[in-house]
């Protein structure tokens, strides 16, 4: 009887704590963009260089390994969609499959993913230690707001940077299927990109790029919550880097799954 | 008399903890004040509520004749400007050098030209002994460098008041003498108000104008330093003797803390 009400106590403390920290996360949001508009009037300007500095880091020196994820992804569904289309005899129709496909879906969740393993936990490890030196402290007894210094330059960033990596994204998706396919069926690279820009609409694009300003906010919200929470230590601070970024990562495939539908219905 | 910080009835928790118990004290401008008191005795939340760091369960602080818990955001920022805190830790900012740590609050709150903020910063390093140091990051200074660092930041705003928690802690004997004078220097050049958060004795007893003695949330006494000195309070004296606490052990009050579990279950 015991336990179980101790278990009982322990799921409501655990539900009670997942609230307060989806309240947290929704302030942080409309902190960040209340800062953004009325920053100027409050004498506490978002600066331009800031935005720079993290979508460089986010956006930027991303490129390489964005690029090369994605090039692989497009041989992949090559590789995969040619095997397949072999059974029905309509291999060529694998130009069909990839253009949609990494549009729609794979080059915004792999972008995703990709930064929330390499900028989520980084910002959250930087958040977390600065929490930890009291530098946040330090920030706010200045009067320099911590969200409007730390926060919104992070947001901004994400969402400008997130959808340019994935039309990279995209591009490359599109190219690593147009080489395999030139290997292996002989497709020349004009008759594929014409091929694709014949599928693609605008619309496909786009879904691409709305998701992935959906997960530009999830990863920026999620691990800029989980730095300005931390507590404990250096220990603290891995496990916030750490959750976040499986947060991070959860949260963008569940957004996945629920944009799909309801952009395909 | 001119107060520059002024605590009424201030009462404060840390979930159901009672940290602080009704705690009042006066400070006049130009004083140097030393908050003495051994761990757990509540200073650092005493000084975290002055900073307005902690919002305070009851009670009232005034800083410059305001009550800073009336205070709206704007009007918080103005106050801001006129207090410099220098944290235990320096609370640098790591990613910038020393020189863009010090010129940070100009930047943020003036609309001072580069070269007048580059002037003033300078002034303000050559007065903490570190001209020269701009360049360097904070991990490249060693601890006595980076108090003094924090110091020149928090005094770049020419505040009113000034404060300093745990200035000597960490700090070899002449690096701690050093900052002890220093502190001294900044009140008889720049006529600050300060209030320094410190266990240490010899620097207490050498810059204080007055010692209040904090004691499990409550103020023992507040006094010159001969009259904290000659204080027959059992508790001042054991911490100015450095012994160790002996409290009579209520025995219904131990036994409870021993069976606590198995009591509540």
């Amino acid at each position: 009887m015991q336990s179980i009400t101790r278990n009982i106590e322990a799921l409501g403390k655990k539900t009670s704590q997942s609230i307060e920290e989806c309240g947290y996360i929704v302030m942080l949001f409309l902190e960040s963009i209340f800062w953004l508009v009325f920053g100027k009037r409050r004498n506490q300007s978002i600066r331009m260089a800031a935005i720079v500095s993290e979508a460089k880091q986010i956006g930027v020196d991303a490129v390489a390994i964005s690029a090369v994820l994605c090039f692989a992804i497009g041989i992949m569904l090559a590789i995969q969609g040619i095997e397949t289309l072999k059974t029905f005899g309509a291999q060529s129709q694998v130009i069909l499959g990839i253009a949609l496909s990494v549009t729609r879906e794979f080059s915004p969740l792999i972008i995703g993913i990709l930064v929330a393993g390499r900028s989520g936990s980084s910002i959250a490890a930087r958040l977390g230690t600065m929490n930890e030196s009291q530098e946040i402290d330090a920030l706010q007894v200045m009067g320099i707001n911590p969200v409007r210094y730390l926060a919104t330059p992070v947001l901004v960033a994400m969402i400008i940077m997130l959808p340019l990596l994935t039309i990279l994204g995209d591009f490359m998706g599109l190219l690593g299927g147009a080489v395999y396919s030139n290997i292996e069926l002989n497709i020349s690279f004009a008759a594929y990109a014409e091929r694709s820009f014949e599928i693609l609409s605008v619309d496909d694009i786009a879904q691409g790029l709305i998701k992935s300003v959906v997960f530009a906010g999830i990863i920026a919200l999620v691990s800029l919550s989980n730095g300005f929470q931390v507590s404990g230590g250096a220990e603290g601070v891995g496990r916030a880097t750490t959750r976040s970024v499986v947060m991070s990562i959860s949260f963008i495939v569940l957004a996945d799954m629920i944009f799909t539908y309801f952009l395909n219905r | 008399m001119d107060l520059a910080i002024q605590v009424e009835n201030l009462i404060s928790h840390y979930g159901d903890r009672e940290i602080l118990k009704k705690i009042s004290l006066d400070v006049p401008r130009g004083e140097i004040l030393v908050i003495m008191g051994g761990s757990g005795s509540g200073k650092s939340t005493f000084l975290r509520s002055l900073l307005g760091l902690k919002k305070a369960t009851s009670g009232k602080v005034y800083l410059l004749g305001k009550d800073i818990m009336q205070l709206n955001e704007m009007e918080m920022q103005d106050m801001r400007k006129n207090m410099g805190v220098a944290f235990q830790g320096g609370a640098l900012f790591n990613s910038l050098t020393v020189g863009e740590n010090v010129r940070l609050p100009l930047h943020e709150h003036t609309e001072l030209d580069e070269a007048t903020i580059n002037i003033m910063s300078r002034m303000k390093l050559e007065v903490v002994n570190l001209s020269g140091f701009e360049d360097l990051k904070p991990a490249e200074l060693s601890g006595g460098m980076i108090k003094r660092a924090a110091l020149a930041r928090a005094i770049v705003m020419d505040p009113k008041l000034l404060f300093f928690d745990e200035p000597s802690a960490g700090l070899d004997p002449v690096a701690s003498v050093e900052l002890d004078e220093l502190i001294l220097k900044l009140r008889d050049a720049l006529q600050m108000t300060i209030v320094v958060v410190t266990h240490e004795l010899e620097s207490a007893y050498k810059i204080a104008d007055r010692i209040t003695v904090l004691d499990q949330g409550e103020i023992l006494m507040t006094g010159t330093v001969d009259e904290v000195k000659n204080s027959s309070n059992k508790r001042i004296q054991s911490l100015l003797h450095r012994q160790a606490r002996d409290e009579e052990v209520d025995a219904e009050e131990y036994l409870n803390r021993l069976t606590r579990e198995a009591k509540r279950h």
